[in-house]
């Protein structure tokens, strides 16, 4: 039980070519390493069964990521699909895959990295591999404001909306990228 | 045929970003949706893609997408009866 009174049962960071979860590094790669080979090398490592994963644009890569290492490690049991809710944050929203789109138009547009010109896609991507239905809010914002996410998260659970959430940061933009989730639990 | 099967096949991979297929892994007649390769309806818009990108033929007709998108074989064919109508 954390100062905000809710029940964080996990939590995972990634930045720097460093997976940390419940504060220990469990994973890394060199510094230096560009990120699509440390999202593959890190896709190969924690799981290698989800060919869809090589689709995704590198936000749902990097959050889909972030909850593949919790949820492995700790999975929402015993909810039904119903009561699991997602609650994510981050400050460029799709911007990074929208400027790649752009960039694609000027040839052949792809339909492929279209789909992903919505920040929330990643919540989908997240929601289809771990059967989540739940209730779900994206959020954009300059800084990574956890205690209105923590508020927030608060809140539906004492509304009875859902029994578990996963909450917290997804950020990318270029070589930039930032992962922060907790898992929180009635 | 054989050849363009071939040249098909790489293209699917790359376009696809299937990265843990090898062009050899998709069978000619091998179904190309659901339980054949598993492809969604995001990579039938990518193959409509492929075809205007690399052959220059345009479906003018979407309701024989997946007669045509069936597998590699029927993707060759319609390739090759495209090219022989403008020869």
């Amino acid at each position: 039980m954390d100062s905000s009174g809710l029940n964080i049962t996990g939590s995972v960071v990634i930045r720097n070519n460093r997976i940390c979860r419940n504060d220990v590094v469990i994973w890394k790669t060199t510094e230096d390493q560009p990120l699509p080979d440390f999202l593959r090398a890190a896709y190969d490592h924690f799981s290698g069964q989800y060919p869809k994963f090589h689709k995704m644009d590198h936000l749902s890569k990097l959050g889909w990521l972030g909850a593949e290492v919790l949820l492995q490690h700790r999975p929402f049991t015993g909810y039904a699909p119903e009561q699991v809710g997602l609650i994510l944050a981050n400050r460029s929203a799709s911007l990074d895959t929208d400027l790649r789109y752009f960039d694609s138009i000027k040839e052949f547009p792809s339909p492929a990295l279209f789909v992903y010109t919505l920040a929330n896609i990643v919540m989908g991507e997240i929601s289809i591999r771990h059967g989540f239905k739940g209730e779900n809010a994206f959020f954009t914002s300059d800084t990574y404001d956890e205690q209105f996410l923590m508020n927030y998260t608060k809140q539906l659970l004492e509304e009875g909306a859902v029994s578990a959430v996963l909450c917290g940061w997804v950020e990318v933009m270029g070589s930039e990228y930032e992962v922060i989730l907790h898992q929180v639990e009635k | 045929m054989e050849n363009l099967m071939a040249t098909l096949k790489a293209q699917i991979v790359e376009q696809l970003n299937l990265q843990e297929v090898k062009p050899e892994d998709i069978g000619d007649d091998m179904p190309l949706f659901k339980d054949g390769l598993g492809l969604d309806s995001i990579d039938a818009l990518e193959l409509i893609v492929l075809l205007q990108q690399h052959y220059r033929i345009r479906i003018a007709n979407p309701e024989k997408g997946p007669e045509i998108f069936h597998s590699v074989r029927t993707i060759a064919d319609f390739i090759t009866a495209h090219q022989q109508q403008n020869n």
